[in-house]
């Protein structure tokens, strides 16, 4: 059955390569950047591989000698004498009798065999985390934020690899509020909002703080914001899976009082950290500081224009929601991002950033071409014409800031690979870099009109927004969260634990990715052909259920992420408790 | 000048000032623009029952996977005659109250069928509710989530007048159970019955739609007439009648081995065809789709109907679907 389904598959795609839509450069640039990322999985997979291959020589190495002198060390003395008389005999009888020494390797040592006690793909490495001293505010606040992105993180997820099942399955469930329709904006909101906004918040206090140099204005305006932003995450998914939903705009489904919150967290924030900057002991602002300022206004403007209530009749709502969609990825979690790993990434590496220019100019062309392209998600609507060209010339325009970004990032790490085969931090960041690259590029093509005639409306869309919510985002907010968290809190996750969770999501996104790339161009090719529409939905089953597959790594993956997160920030406070019990007993 | 790498007030008021700024050009000054537009002349308003059927649409997300955009290239002409227009959205984009703003209709995907025109495409009203209470149960290969939580199982004798129920035997009720449609779902099935591209005769040359080949390749690969007539049936007729030509037991009559369609003489047929159909209790309306189709759509479709799942009929000769057109014409006209 399969098999027949394959071959069905090979031949559909032999047909169409016929009419040239393969050489299309949008189409042509996508395959290239996918190789990009399957060139980029095998590389690191060589390097950690490699880098186990030298411990697995080194630990033998090592082990012959610990257990020699172990051995030595634990000798009876009449074991001694025995061996020693033993080697003296052998001694003596060559000599006498001119045999050679080899003779008799029985006598010649008491080590008959080393057995590895450790497994070598498994190894720990030494702790060698520098424990960095902040205040306990600070730490606490860090965590606070976090552990709030951790929760979303596994709910979000959990509703979205449930919502992914449903394609497969239709008839899981009948209840209301766990209805496809109703789910799938939660699914959405609750990454967005919940995971990406807390993580990059909780992370953006400790960059200002170390920036400026000086502590946080005011950590309980951060509990404040803390509260109203989960608070509306909290009540926005309560109120969509009892079916109150704003208008179906994605990312505006909640409607505006309980965006309202999380917008007067976002002020709140703004102002906190901008008057941390204000009272900075160094006279330049970091670059990192300029983006993670700029996302705090832009998303404030962009969710003040969203929620605005004229303008918004008739198509006027579709001018809003291309803008508004596209800034919500690209003012807030983009620009927030980059600023983060403008900060984290040499800091993870222990040296500056390549070029403090080019974040510069990353930072300008960012907002210029960033702002201008939101209607590309609406080519060939009846949307102005001239309206959707700028849309397109600029996601080509996109190019610059990319470059300008990657390039940055790409020269920071060139020269420290050797760090990959040492901890898993480093892979976390190539992976986020690399997708920020691909992921903005193909967006870029997507927008092509003949890509977008193929491509608009099918599942590559969803592909497309894993491959950056994910592939970007997610990445670096873990590889962020790896550098830093240890070394606040003092405790490192075991590696191979972080090795699981990193290879889990990767092959995960990649399945995820891949299958509903190929199913989506099938799925234009077909409606081009002018197939009935059943034929579209029934050719898509077999990647759903790929799909579905990858979902599942990627869910599983974040499960080992939040028991990470777990052992990061629970030792500490045991040790504490038992430090402070010991003194205790002692004074008592 | 403005010491951006020093002054922290100038670079968050420059940051902020631009993008103000071109926010405004971009996205509030379009959107002005658009709202200014008018309905077409002629174009009817929502009615309160279908202004809360779409409220429903929205609370259920069904936009999450509809589109209500013809866009103007070629594949999209399954979806409507002609591209959407921002008068289109006139009525139905309106803020729906204080708390819920103009619904996004457009959508963003099309994990389903596109339904600008899904009333005219789908007059029947007993398929949309048969289709909303399980979807499988008239398209098979569905992966539309069931509403049948919008429908409620009641003894026959409570059923009161004005009551909607679905067809027993297929919703394989037993003893005296029927089920019965809710406000919710006839309200929602008002609004998707209300879809129809509102048409006007003169219509220009440029609203055309752009092609994915060229137009002289497009009749190369048009093939065969059976695979027309194939597709035109998997279009118009298939979400009752099945692609299997089976039919749904006790919902739509199947066409394989029927004796209508395999008459000898099709007038029956392509009445049924232009016309519509209400004759027999245990199946749902035929709407009419004489306006829908074309006399060499019905020819290839009524060809198809009479040589697929068994039936072996002979074709039927096209000067009979005109003279039956003109006469039904004639009649109402009189």
């Amino acid at each position: 059955m399969i098999t027949k389904q394959f071959i069905i598959l090979l031949i559909q795609s032999s047909e169409v390569t016929t009419e040239n839509w393969i050489t299309s450069p949008g189409v042509i640039g996508t395959i290239f950047l996918i190789f990009l990322i399957v060139f980029l999985g095998i590389f690191i997979f060589i390097k950690r591989l490699n880098s186990y291959v030298d411990l697995l020589e080194k630990n033998t190495k090592d082990l012959t000698e610990d257990e020699f002198e172990r051995r030595l060390v634990n000798l009876e003395e009449e074991e001694v004498d025995e061996i020693l008389a033993l080697r003296q005999k052998g001694f003596k009888e060559d000599l006498s009798k001119k045999k050679t020494i080899t003779a008799k390797p029985k006598n010649s040592g008491f080590i008959k065999k080393i057995i590895n006690p450790k497994n070598p793909l498994f190894d720990e490495k030494s702790r060698s985390t520098v424990k960095i001293e902040i205040s306990k505010e600070l730490k606490e606040i860090v965590i606070w934020y976090l552990g709030a992105a951790v929760v979303w993180l596994i709910f979000g997820t959990l509703v979205g690899q449930y919502v992914g099942m449903k394609f497969v399955w239709p008839d899981m469930d009948n209840t209301p509020w766990l209805s496809f329709g109703r789910l799938r904006p939660v699914h959405t909101n609750t990454v967005f909002w919940g995971w990406g906004s807390m993580a990059m918040v909780g992370l953006g206090h400790y960059v200002i703080s170390r920036t400026s140099n000086s502590e946080i204005f005011s950590y309980t305006r951060s509990k404040i914001a803390f509260w109203l932003m989960n608070a509306a995450v909290f009540i926005g998914n309560l109120s969509l899976m009892s079916g109150i939903n704003n208008g179906g705009g994605e990312y505006r489904e909640y409607i505006w009082p309980i965006m309202a919150l999380f917008a007067i967290g976002l002020i709140i924030t703004f102002f906190n950290f901008y008057k941390t900057v204000a009272k900075r002991k160094i006279s330049e602002i970091y670059i990192s500081n300029w983006f993670i300022l700029a996302a705090l206004i832009w998303t404030t403007v962009l969710t003040f224009i969203g929620y605005f209530p004229t303008y918004q009749e008739g198509l006027g709502e579709t001018v809003i929601q291309g803008y508004y969609m596209h800034q919500g990825v690209g003012m807030w979690f983009m620009t927030f991002t980059l600023g983060l790993v403008y900060y984290f990434l040499p800091s993870s590496l222990n040296k500056p950033i390549y070029s403090y220019s080019l974040g510069v100019l990353a930072f300008w062309t960012q907002m210029l071409f960033y702002t201008l392209i939101g209607t590309h998600h609406f080519v060939f609507s009846p949307l102005p014409w001239w309206l959707q060209t700028v849309a397109i010339v600029f996601s080509a325009g996109m190019f610059i800031p990319v470059f300008a970004g990657s390039t940055n990032f790409y020269m920071t790490m060139r020269g420290s690979w050797n760090h990959i085969s040492k901890s898993y931090v480093l892979p976390f960041f190539l992976v986020g870099v690399v997708f920020y690259f691909v992921g903005s590029v193909q967006g870029s093509f997507q927008a092509f009109r003949f890509t977008n005639y193929l491509w608009h409306f099918t599942d590559f869309n969803v592909a497309h927004s894993h491959m950056t919510m994910y592939g970007i985002i997610t990445f670096l907010m873990w590889a962020c969260i790896y550098t830093i968290l240890p070394k606040i809190t003092g405790n490192e996750p075991p590696q191979r634990f972080v090795g699981a969770h990193f290879w889990l999501a990767f092959v995960g996104l990649f399945a995820y990715m891949i299958s509903l790339m190929v199913g989506g161009t099938l799925k234009g090719l077909s409606w081009i052909e002018g197939n009935p529409f059943i034929e579209s939905v029934i050719l898509m089953e077999n990647f759903w259920v790929w799909r579905a597959v990858g979902g599942s790594l990627m869910f599983v993956s974040h499960i080992i992420f939040a028991y990470n997160f777990y052992l990061m920030i629970r030792k500490k406070k045991v040790v504490e408790i038992s430090r402070k019990q010991t003194l205790e007993t002692q004074i008592n | 000048m403005l010491n951006l790498h020093k002054d922290h007030k100038n670079l968050v008021l420059l940051a902020f000032s631009v993008f103000v700024t071109l926010s405004i050009g971009v996205a509030i000054m379009p959107a002005y623009q658009m709202e200014g537009y008018e309905p077409i002349p002629g174009m009817k308003d929502l009615t309160a029952q279908e202004r809360r059927g779409l409220s429903i649409y929205i609370a259920e997300g069904c936009v999450g996977c509809h589109t209500q955009q013809v866009r103007n290239i070629e594949m999209d002409n399954t979806w409507g005659d002609r591209p959407s227009l921002a008068s289109d959205y006139y009525y139905s984009k309106q803020r729906m109250d204080v708390w819920r703003q103009s619904p996004s209709l457009l959508g963003s995907e099309r994990t389903g069928p596109d339904l600008t025109d899904i009333g005219s495409r789908q007059p029947s009203k007993d398929w949309h509710l048969l289709h909303l209470y399980n979807p499988r149960l008239v398209v098979e290969a569905s992966v539309m989530p069931k509403y049948n939580w919008m429908f409620h199982i009641s003894d026959t004798s409570y059923v009161e007048i004005g009551d909607v129920t679905l067809p027993r035997s297929i919703t394989k009720m037993e003893g005296g159970d029927v089920i019965v449609a809710s406000r919710d779902a006839l309200d929602l099935v008002a609004y998707l019955k209300s879809l129809q591209q509102f048409s006007f005769e003169d219509y220009d040359p440029p609203m055309a739609f752009i092609p994915a080949l060229p137009k002289d390749e497009l009749t190369a690969v048009g093939g065969a007439k059976k695979t027309i007539g194939a597709s035109l049936y998997q279009k118009n007729c298939a979400a009752c009648h099945q692609t299997n030509g089976r039919g749904v037991k006790g919902a739509f009559p199947p066409l394989a081995g029927s004796l209508i369609v395999n008459n000898k003489n099709p007038e029956m047929l392509i009445k049924i065809i232009l016309m519509g159909y209400d004759a027999r209790e245990e199946y749902g309306v035929m709407p009419a789709l004489g306006e829908n189709l074309s006399d060499e759509d019905i020819k290839a479709i009524t060809d198809h109907e009479r040589s697929s799942w068994g039936n072996r009929a002979p074709e039927v000769p096209l000067e009979m679907i005109t003279r039956l057109r003109d006469s039904i014409g004639n009649s109402k006209t009189q």
